[in-house]
Parts: structure tokens; sequence; C-alpha cells
């Protein structure tokens, strides 16, 4: 028997799309001088708040964030029926964390940076399957875990090059809901693995512009829409340097996204805060998602965004082993219906 | 080993974007790089001269001048580690300030400062070496090696 929600090889159509009803986005104090300060809800004051450590600062925020997603609404942590989250740090213990403060069931996803997308997508499939009314969808990132994690320690003194990118401390959280008001999911392109070889940790927009330029193509053929039918297609953490290179792939897939087309990595700062290449990390696409993006498409703004998180889903031991960095991004396409 | 026709043409499409992301990757800024590089690095090794010149006048004789001297630069590549300054001279002189050997003590103290949040022993104890661990390991190879060399071909 087919399976009757899925068009083409990977994408799924949602019978009764679900609604996006509320969202809240936290961002780190670098975050909050760049350009959207204003459009997320809270700026931390500084990297710990008031945690003993970076990982326990970075889980507070994740968990924060959800609580303030569902306050939104007028809800209690304990009326989501499900938590969905996912964070870079090994066996992902940011949400783990946070889940364990905020006690509903939990399913815990690693997609790197992709994750704000995939944990969307994974949300959106369980509403619309008739399993749960209410699944929150949440992920996070922490500049100085993430650098401690996959690169040196942060009193270091080595200089970066200009393709590197900066991991934002920032959160996301969506709350998705079977019936409620608010933007839609009507589907979602669940992404390949693609690797086409890059093996420079300091040029990790290049290892996924392909995985980006993939699941975009397969979303346009598996709906059969075209590409000026999004009023905005953004991907995830890019950077200028990925963004560069998937606008390149783009036009050899034959798609014409360029005017409609920007990067979360690209938009998240302003060019003159040392960032190199842009941001990067869960929140980078997390906090632009549940910030700017969605009160853009709550008021008409944009009507249609095909919202396209980016992952390199490498670790420090297969690149120390000479391995390539293996690149993935999930499609989601969010539309005022 | 013959490889089939789908592994030969992944091959020729990843060397293919390579090239791509070679042409696109904007190129460091090497001639500012180096600038900034000679003129840290040769102004921590000025610090350095003036100090070993204030401990030679002092009256200390030269292998002790040299020796404290040493000392004295380790200390303010700790500090200056430690009041969160020198990774951002880093970033800005690359080599200059990693190759004097106030860099080597950047790269200790900072996994040392990292780490401690794991505790003394599994944390700074395990991972003070974690960056300047190789530098070690080949400093004492190579001294071993050295050492035979002279143990056999100049003593002999």
């Amino acid at each position: 028997m087919a399976a009757i929600k899925k068009r083409g090889q990977q994408t799924l159509m949602f019978s009764d799309p679900p609604y996006i009803t509320s969202w809240a986005s936290m961002a780190g104090p670098k975050e909050g001088e760049g350009p959207w300060a204003a459009e997320f809800d809270q700026i931390l004051p500084d990297y710990l708040i008031g945690e003993a450590s970076w990982e326990k600062a970075e889980s507070k925020m994740l968990r924060e964030t959800v609580k303030l997603a569902l306050s939104k609404q007028g809800l209690k942590p304990e009326d989501a029926e499900l938590l969905v989250a996912g964070d870079l740090l090994n066996q992902i213990i940011s949400s783990t964390y946070a889940a364990r403060e905020i006690r509903v069931p939990f399913l815990g996803l690693y997609g790197a940076c992709s994750t704000m997308a995939e944990s969307l997508l994974v949300g959106a499939m369980m509403v619309d399957g008739g399993f749960y009314e209410r699944v929150v969808a949440a992920t996070s990132s922490h500049h100085y875990t993430a650098e401690r994690q996959f690169r040196s320690p942060t009193e270091q003194g080595v200089q970066k090059v200009p393709s590197s990118q900066w991991t934002a401390t920032a959160s996301g959280a969506l709350v998705v809901q079977k019936a409620g008001a608010g933007p839609r999911v009507s589907c979602v392109t669940v992404g390949r693995v693609v690797d086409m070889g890059q093996t420079d940790v300091a040029n990790m927009g290049a290892a996924m512009a392909p995985a980006a330029a993939d699941t975009i193509k397969m979303h346009f053929q598996d709906t059969e829409r075209l590409p000026d039918y999004y009023d905005l297609i953004v991907t995830g953490d890019l950077g200028a340097v990925g963004m560069a290179l998937a606008s390149e792939l783009f036009v050899r897939e034959g798609l014409v996204p360029s005017p409609n087309y920007t990067d979360c990595g690209v938009l998240l700062y302003d060019g003159l805060q040392g960032v190199d290449s842009g941001g990067s990390g869960c929140g980078c696409s997390g906090c632009m998602l549940a910030g700017p993006l969605l009160r853009k498409i709550k008021n008409g703004e944009i009507n249609r965004l095909l919202f396209v998180a980016t992952g390199a889903l490498m670790s420090p031991t297969s690149t120390f082993q000479g391995e390539s960095i293996p690149g993935i991004a999930h499609a989601a396409a969010i539309e005022n219906i | 080993m013959n490889m089939n026709n789908d592994e030969m043409l992944k091959t020729a499409q990843q060397e293919e974007y390579h090239h791509l992301v070679n042409q696109m990757k904007p190129k460091p800024p090497v001639i500012s790089n180096c600038l900034w590089a000679f003129v840290v690095g040769g102004l921590i090794c000025v610090i350095g001269q003036l100090i070993l010149n204030y401990l030679l006048v002092a009256g200390f004789n030269k292998q002790d001048a040299g020796s404290l001297d040493a000392i004295i630069m380790i200390f303010l590549g700790a500090l200056f580690t430690g009041l969160g300054l020198y990774d951002d001279l880093g970033q800005k002189a690359g080599a200059g300030s990693i190759v004097p050997i106030t860099g080597f003590a950047n790269a200790i103290v900072a996994p040392a400062m990292e780490f401690k949040r794991e505790g003394y022993i599994f944390g700074v104890g395990a991972k003070i070496f974690s960056i300047s661990g190789p530098t070690l390991v080949f400093g004492f190879v190579a001294s071993v090696l050295i050492g035979l060399v002279k143990l056999w071909v100049i003593n002999w």
C-alpha cells in the first residue's frame, strides 16, 4: 500500500496542516548586538546566566525558551504532550537536561545545525498523524559549549580564517498544534546525507551547501511547485561562503531562487561583528525562525516560506580520522493558509 | 582494482565541487596577517630581550638570566591568557603570538582554564596538555634523538 501522505521521493504533504500557534526565541549578548535584537523575546545579559557552566546555561536557555513559547498561549510546561528537541553537544545534553526539568515525554534528535527543521518536521508529522495535539519543537546552541567541544579552548589564541563561522548563542521553540491559529506547516522534505568530500572544518558552509541544494531541488521536484511559489527561501547556516556556493549550485540544478533566497547565517549578524562568513549552530536558524521569520509570516509580510535548516554531521573524532564532512538539510514549508 | 562507473562519477563530481569551493572561498589577507605576525611576534621578542638585558645588568650570569627571562615570559603569557586578552591578540597576530614562548604558555593555560569545570583531576589534570601535548611528545622524541646523535657520533 502506498504511503498516502508522501509525494515523490522525499516530501510529506500534510492532510490537515498543523499550526504553529506560538513561538519563542532567545539570543546571546553578541546576537543581541546584531540587526535583529528587537525581534528576539529575550537577550541574555551574559553567557552564563547565573549558572555554573556554559553547558548548564545553554540547557537553561532552551528550557526557558520552551516555557516562554507555551506561556504565550497561557499554557504551562506540562500542557505540552511531547517535546522534540536537539542540540550540538555530545549526547544532546542541553536538550535532555532541559527535558528533565520540563517533565513531559521527550524525543531527542541530532541533526547538528539542521535541528530546528528536523524537530519541526517530526513534530508536525506527529500532529498531522493524529498522535498528539500539541508538540513543542525546540533547539539551542551556545557559542562557548560548541567551541570547546568542536574546536579549541576558548582562551586559546588561534587565528580564524575568513570562511569560518561563529556558532550562535541562541535558541528557538515552536508550539505545533492540531488546532489553533497561526502559520501552518503544509509540507516537509526530509533531506538525504550529501557528502561532496569536503574536509575543511573551517569552511562548513561549503560542506553543507550541496545538501541544501539537493533538498531544495527534491522539494520542488516532489511538490511540483516552482521556486517563485515561495516569497522567501531561507537556508539555515550556510554563511556567506556557503550561500554563494548554494546559489551557484541552484543555477546548475536549473533552479532560479536568487531574488528570494537568503540564509540565516548571513542575516543574524551585521558585517562588523567579526563573525567572518556568518553565524552557525542550531540556534542560528532556530532563533531566526522563532523570531523575525515567523513574526513576518504572522504579519503577512511573508505568506509562504521555505525554511531549510542545514547541518554538518561530523564529529571531532571523524575529523581527526580524516573523514570528510557529511551535510544534511531538511525543509519545511510554512504558509499562511 | 577497477572503480565502477558510479564511484568514478562521484569522484569527478567531488573534484569539480572542490574546484568550485576553492574558487569561491575568500582568501585570507596574507600580507596584513604577515605584518601583524611580524610586528606582534617582534614586539614579544623585544620585551623578552629588554627583560634579559635588565637581568644581565642586575648581575645575573648569562645562563640564569636566560632561564629567568623564559620564566617571566611564560608568566606573562599565562597572565594575559587568564585576563582573556591573549586569544584576542592571537586572532590578530596568528603565528606572531603562537610561536614565541608566551604562545606555549597560552596553549597550556587555555585548556587548564577551559576544563576547570570538569574538576581538577578529569578536567585540568587530564586536559592541560591537550593542545601542547604533541609539542611535548615530539620535543622529547627530538631531544632523545639528538642525545643519541651526540652520544654515538660526536663522542665516538
